[in-house]
């Protein structure tokens, strides 16, 4: 047989049938559920009297729009504020109960943001075709399973269908040679990749990261990673399977037990890209040469090593580029040639489905512990990703060292990665965030975006600007 | 589905690379659970000087005057000009809701973000890649010639200009056979139904652990 890639390999055992046009059916394993995509799904369903082809197959959970102050969240559905908000957490779970597809609601204490408790629940598992109305699915890609992001229409598809009809995408790799220096993190890693190769770079490949680094990332790096493929413009990025994933994966809720364990993990095995596979396009980096980034502009392309300068726009490589530059630059109120760190920050965001799970958390916490925030960080938030990272933090007592520092500590959801609660930036105001887009307004009317590592919002948020992490020393 | 076969219409250019799908429609207005009445909110924080609410009355609000889309010569413009990766970001369908609500029929761009080409199909939005050097001339020309129009045939994957010169444009044949016909996705797919059924079976054989 041909050498294959692993994506290859997850398309082919997922092809239903090869259609007209080079489309192509493909059967979806599991299909994450949010509030803000998937209403008008059910009620497309309702309105042509359709059920879900397989609800087991789904799950659900509100993420995108819930609140998290202790105030409102010790309520549950109703102690959101916001009734629009409301009605929209209410829609989700009503609809789950209408076509019984399983929902960690608001006020379960496993609840959290989709791409975080999926894998932590052991519901993404490696050989998987995963899809949710969402673009950060790409997360999933991590542990080997195929995950992407869909539209509502397609929510609905895969409700009723439990397929999707797809065009294969290119396989491109990214690999990523040789080791890390200390302080530099997987969120470095995908800035430096999206930084390299545009946020059009990927589009219309599976991007598979591999390469010494990727292997050496932990898990949960990993997701980091996959979770900004999209950023940098592929719909799915892959991880190959390893004993990390496999050990990841043991004994989680949902992952599979005794000898279906074993033969599950005998196939994941073989979830890598054959040696002799060939793909589409190759990028190469030294891992070595990466320094922790920062972005300066409105686009996560647009990024600078934090020993750098906002760059001029004169020197980018062509016209068009020269004129993001110029608009990025009046967006941002950034003047070219300012050192990174001298750029003036007001808040801090340490959270979204890139980085608030454990380790990043212990990565925030040391670099905070023995200090505070500065006096002109007017707020700094700590969202973890789900209920469940929330408590291990607590028994850790991260929360506390958060705390002690004057960081806010925040009940799970995706707050200000997108600002459709109540966390948002006032306009003007430049944010030190470990989230994945620094678009205008994503943060907030106005706001201004600089995306970073979990160490460096951390430092950002006691030192007020940012610094070169690896200078920084743990108290 | 609508179906997409011919528009004739006002152009209109919006200069600008990677519009990302957080500019075409703000997150505020994502709290809605209907499909329609996005099209106010279209290019909100752009358009508007002030910030938008869910559910606010647009009419009297502040408008940029240095936004294209609020030139009067581009009242009622229902194909787009862009830059390229036109719709990169967010998933969300939210935005050829809004584009279409506002009455937008066809795009034209050098090129444009996966998820949100997808979505534009499946809302009868006909999304056409032409070279960035054509791109840069209809640039030009729109901007130099008020009421600029181009007529869409895609049966014929042309567009013509109103001095009759032709531009040819491709378009793949599954979605040019979906737009014409206005075709009900999921239906077409259920007409595989056997064969999904067929498929989960030997699927559940192979891999058990996934129907737990």
């Amino acid at each position: 047989m041909a050498s294959m890639t692993l994506y290859d390999k997850l398309w082919n055992s997922h092809l239903v049938r090869e259609l007209d046009n080079g489309t192509s059916l493909i059967y979806i394993d599991l299909h994450f559920l949010h509030e803000v995509t998937s209403p008008q799904a059910f009620e497309g369903l309702r309105l042509a009297s359709r059920k879900p082809w397989r609800a087991k197959a789904n799950m659900a959970t509100p993420d995108h729009n819930v609140p998290t102050t202790t105030s409102e969240r010790s309520r549950g559905v109703e102690g959101i504020v916001d009734p629009v908000s409301r009605i929209q957490v209410k829609f989700l779970d009503d609809n789950c109960k209408e076509f019984g597809i399983e929902e960690f609601e608001i006020d379960d204490h496993r609840h959290g943001i989709v791409h975080v408790i999926g894998p932590e629940q052991g519901r993404t598992l490696p050989g998987m075709t995963i899809v949710c109305g969402d673009s950060h699915t790409s997360t999933h890609g991590a542990l080997g399973s195929l995950a992407h992001g869909i539209g509502t229409s397609e929510v609905e598809h895969v409700l009723a269908t439990q397929c999707l009809v797809q065009k294969k995408a290119r396989n491109m790799l990214v690999k990523v040679n040789g080791s890390l220096k200390p302080g530099v993190t997987a969120k470095d890693v995908i800035l430096a990749i999206i930084g390299k190769i545009g946020t059009a770079g990927g589009t219309g490949y599976t991007i598979e990261f591999g390469g010494d680094v990727i292997k050496s990332l932990s898990v949960e790096g990993r997701m980091t990673v996959c979770n900004m493929a999209i950023e940098a413009g592929a719909r799915a990025g892959l991880v190959a399977v390893d004993e990390k994933t496999i050990s990841y994966l043991h004994g989680r809720p949902f992952a599979p037990k005794g000898a279906q364990w074993e033969q599950a993990a005998a196939y994941w095995r073989t979830l890598v890209s054959d040696a002799d596979a060939s793909f589409d396009a190759v990028v190469e980096l030294e891992g070595g040469d990466i320094v922790p980034q920062v972005s300066w502009g409105t686009s996560p392309e647009m990024v600078a090593p934090v020993t750098g300068h906002v760059p001029d726009p004169a020197s980018a490589s062509s016209e068009a580029k020269k004129g993001n530059y110029q608009q990025a630059l009046k967006y941002m109120g950034l003047s070219a040639g300012t050192p990174i760190q001298q750029i003036k920050l007001d808040r801090v965001f340490i959270g979204s489905c890139t980085n608030s799970r454990i380790e990043d958390l212990r990565a925030a916490a040391a670099v905070v512990k023995g200090r505070t925030v500065a006096a002109n960080i007017k707020e700094a938030l700590v969202v973890p990703g789900s209920g469940l990272v929330k408590a291990q933090a607590e028994k850790e007592g991260l929360d506390q060292v958060f705390k002690a520092a004057g960081l806010q500590w925040r009940e799970p959801g995706c707050s200000m990665c997108l600002a459709m609660n109540a966390d948002q930036l006032e306009p003007g105001e430049h944010c030190a965030s470990t989230s994945n887009r620094n678009f205008e307004g994503r943060q907030g009317f106005g706001g201004r975006t600089h995306l970073v590592s979990p160490a460096m919002a951390a430092a950002a948020a006691v030192f007020g600007h940012f610094v070169d992490i690896r200078d920084v020393k743990l108290l | 589905m609508r179906k997409f076969v011919t528009e004739k219409g006002l152009v209109l250019p919006l200069d600008r690379a990677n519009v990302d799908t957080d500019y075409i429609i703000p997150k505020q207005f994502l709290k809605s659970i209907k499909r329609t009445g996005f099209g106010k909110n279209l290019f909100d924080e752009a358009r508007y000087l002030d910030k938008g609410l869910p559910d606010q009355e647009c009419t009297g609000r502040p408008l940029n005057p240095d936004f294209v889309a609020n030139q009067p010569r581009y009242k009622g413009a229902s194909i787009l000009l862009a830059r390229e990766n036109f719709g990169c970001g967010s998933s969300r369908e939210h935005a050829p809701w809004a584009l279409d609500d506002y009455g937008i029929r066809c795009i034209i761009a050098p090129s444009y973000a996966d998820i949100f080409f997808n979505n534009c199909v499946k809302n009868g939005i006909l999304l056409i890649v032409l070279d960035e050097k054509i791109v840069d001339q209809m640039f030009r020309e729109t901007e130099a010639t008020p009421g600029y129009t181009l007529s869409v045939d895609l049966a014929a994957q042309t567009l013509t200009k109103s001095d009759g010169s032709v531009i040819k444009f491709d378009v793949e044949t599954s979605r040019k056979h979906i737009l014409l016909n206005g075709l009900d996705d999921i239906g077409l797919t259920m007409q595989h139904a056997d064969a999904i059924k067929t498929f989960e079976q030997q699927h559940q054989l192979k891999a058990p652990w996934l129907f737990g």
